[in-house]
């Protein structure tokens, strides 16, 4: 099968692998007809998260056919001819976090779970094509994928609604659904979201069906600052403003934005003295993240607000204003999406056309394009917002 | 089994943060001859280092300052050593999803411990409390020793020991206790046994991050993940890419990279499943 392999930073290369294969009896293949490319997977592109492989297969967003089941899925559960999303995270339903519906913390999922123990002291569960710490699953950007616990977390779906209307509860509509939750939004509430990428946009979205009075977004290119507003939000260009924090306050009577998301993470930019130092630092490898939205995050926030961080980090970052985080008496809530809470819910939003979710969806590519879509993604040109990529065009009945 | 408490504390650090420190103390203690006196142990490596290090500075070059380096490092690597070591205990624990009884059941049918035990390559019964059990030693060379158990409790614990005859000194121990608010079952195991193989062999595998807590500990991880799941998560088999010449070079050195006893352990479950 073709598969979109990470051969190092700034490295991707359709390959050509073999076909996956059961090998526990939970497991099952889907034959893969819709995939797409994260946000996140640029950190890896960028070569920002240690322990990925050469000859990694890449990808976590995706749904297809189920076309083999191991001898341990019963088929009520799931059987060979079923359409499902598959979601990021993998989850064993059994242990004592899947129990308590904390399916992304999952015990039993990630194999190299010592990994992610030396570096975070407890591991979170493995995911799909996120590095060899996290699991080190063959991805879904590929014709083929091999889903470990398929009882688990793969949500079937309903023949009649097109692939890219459900393809994103693999991953990031849940996850902007997510962040919303996390930010504890009561009426009246104004929440300010940093990064309007797609994981951004569907918070805005999901804030609003939380209950916010307000969002207010916050980004720097326009195509998605306009995005932003087709989605009910107020927006701020960082780049238009003297300083972030301020501009909030004189937003809301000074009293600031009652939650503040960071879904940037790791990479941040920002215009200035500290966010120049952290790129300095990340390149030398002396920090490995960037957390200049989560600094501002903090400092904006009212008092007894509650910061969101659904923005991925990796590691350790630096200068972390604590003094306002504890003197204000902030609640932060952050975590990988439990993803299993919150697919079919969102499923049956979509069915009621509560919610298209395609509306993020900027470029259609078949996946022999994938490698260039990383750096026009990464680049942000041609108003990119989100690629999804088919894996059987231009391929002849295999 | 008699142990000095410094041995004891030393396997039994948790954290291993301290490991790659005690891996050149335990190089150090290997290339020192048995039979010296523990002065002579102690203080030969603090004078061959003192003397490296004041020629290595006389130089005043790079290379002399290397020297130099290499020198203080041994004197203080050295002056740590103590009685030479071939004791080794392992100590790991889990907190499991289902009933003592149910996690005592499962661990007491020892035949079945090499799903989960990956360094075992067999354990048979040959007697009514005795059983011989086969390990794959350093380098993929088989080690076997007879064992009893000799006290248990059913649901609670098991404790067993090696035969008087048997090569190899070794007990362990399993306890079973239930941990509160129906959170489970606490699994705790102790083992101390004496190495088969040779100290250069331990200190291999302790740099390539195996000591035996830490393999007991994947052990525990494992059977855990069998228990709850019904399986043992891995990615041994799957498709990928062209990997570099690096990866496949680590991968054959890691000893936990062995396809054998992973086609065993996906042999176990699928038949496990089949009957069940």
């Amino acid at each position: 099968m073709k598969a979109v392999c990470w051969m190092g930073a700034n490295k991707m290369s359709v390959e050509t692998v073999p076909d996956p294969e059961i090998l526990n009896p939970r497991d099952a293949i889907v034959r893969i007809s819709s995939t797409c490319i994260c946000g996140s997977d640029l950190h890896l592109y960028n070569g920002l998260i240690p322990t990925m492989e050469q000859g990694d297969i890449m990808g976590h967003e995706f749904m297809g056919e189920v076309v083999e089941t191991g001898n341990g899925i019963s088929k009520d559960k799931l059987k060979v001819g079923d359409r499902v999303v598959v979601p990021f995270t993998i989850a064993c339903g059994k242990c004592f976090f899947c129990q308590r519906k904390l399916w992304s913390c999952c015990e039993n999922s990630n194999p190299n779970y010592w990994m992610a123990e030396k570096m975070m002291g407890h591991s979170p569960s493995g995911l799909f094509g996120y590095t060899h710490m996290l699991g080190g699953y063959a991805g879904g950007q590929a014709q083929y994928a091999r889903v470990p616990f398929a009882d688990v977390g793969p949500l079937k779906i309903p023949a009649e609604i097109s692939d890219d209307k459900v393809v994103f509860l693999s991953d990031i509509f849940p996850t902007g659904y997510y962040g919303a939750v996390n930010c504890d939004i009561q009426p009246g509430d104004t929440v300010a979201i940093w990064g309007c990428g797609p994981v951004g946009q569907f918070a805005i979205r999901s804030a609003f069906m939380l209950g916010a009075e307000r969002v207010i977004a916050i980004d720097r290119f326009q195509y998605r600052l306009k995005m932003a507003e087709e989605g009910g939000a107020e927006t701020v260009n960082y780049e238009e403003v003297d300083d972030v924090v301020q501009t909030l306050k004189e937003m809301t009577a000074n009293i600031g934005p009652d939650s503040c998301m960071d879904a940037v993470g790791m990479e941040a930019h920002g215009n200035n003295l500290l966010s120049l130092v952290d790129s300095a630092k990340q390149t030398l490898k002396i920090e490995t993240d960037r957390p200049t939205v989560l600094r501002q995050c903090i400092q904006a926030c009212r008092k007894a607000g509650t910061v969101s961080v659904p923005g991925v980090y990796s590691g350790f970052a630096d200068t972390i204003p604590m003094g306002a985080f504890m003197n204000k008496g902030l609640t932060m809530k952050t975590g990988q999406t439990h993803m299993m809470s919150y697919m079919q819910p969102l499923l049956e939003r979509i069915q009621k056309d509560e919610i298209d979710p395609s509306f993020v969806i900027s470029h259609r590519v078949s996946i022999d394009e994938a490698p260039e879509m990383y750096k026009t993604f990464r680049d942000k040109k041609d108003d990119c917002t989100k690629v999804v990529l088919d894996p059987w065009a231009n391929v002849k009945a295999a | 089994m008699n142990h000095s408490d410094s041995s004891y504390n030393r396997s039994s650090d948790y954290n291993n943060v301290r490991s790659q420190e005690d891996s050149i103390e335990d190089f150090v203690n290997q290339v020192l001859p048995r039979d010296w006196s523990p002065a002579a142990r102690r203080w030969a490596p603090i004078a061959a280092g003192g003397a490296l290090a004041l020629i290595g500075l006389s130089r005043k070059s790079a290379f002399g300052f290397t020297l130099a380096a290499a020198g203080a490092a041994l004197a203080y690597f050295g002056s740590r050593t103590s009685e030479a070591q071939t004791e080794s205990v392992a100590r790991g624990s889990v907190l499991l999803n289902c009933s003592p009884e149910e996690a005592y059941g499962r661990y007491r049918n020892f035949e079945d411990l090499p799903t989960f035990m990956h360094h075992l390559q067999s354990v048979t019964k040959i007697g009514e409390r005795q059983y011989r059990w086969v390990a794959r030693g350093p380098f993929e060379i088989p080690v076997q020793w007879d064992a009893e158990v000799f006290d248990e409790k059913v649901g609670e614990s098991i404790s067993w020991h090696s035969m008087p005859d048997s090569p190899i000194t070794m007990e362990g121990s399993v306890r079973f206790t239930t941990s509160p608010a129906n959170r489970g079952t606490v699994l705790t195991s102790v083992t101390r046994f004496d190495h088969p193989a040779s100290d250069l062999a331990r200190t291999f595998a302790k740099l390539l991050g195996k000591d035996p807590s830490f393999l007991m500990q994947q052990d525990l991880r494992r059977f855990k993940a069998l228990i709850e799941t019904g399986e043992i998560p891995t990615t041994e088999g799957q498709s990928h890419g062209r990997r570099s010449a690096f990866d496949k070079a680590l991968e054959g050195l890691d000893p936990d990279s062995s396809k054998r006893s992973t086609s065993r352990m996906t042999e176990t479950l699928n038949e496990t499943w089949r009957t069940a």
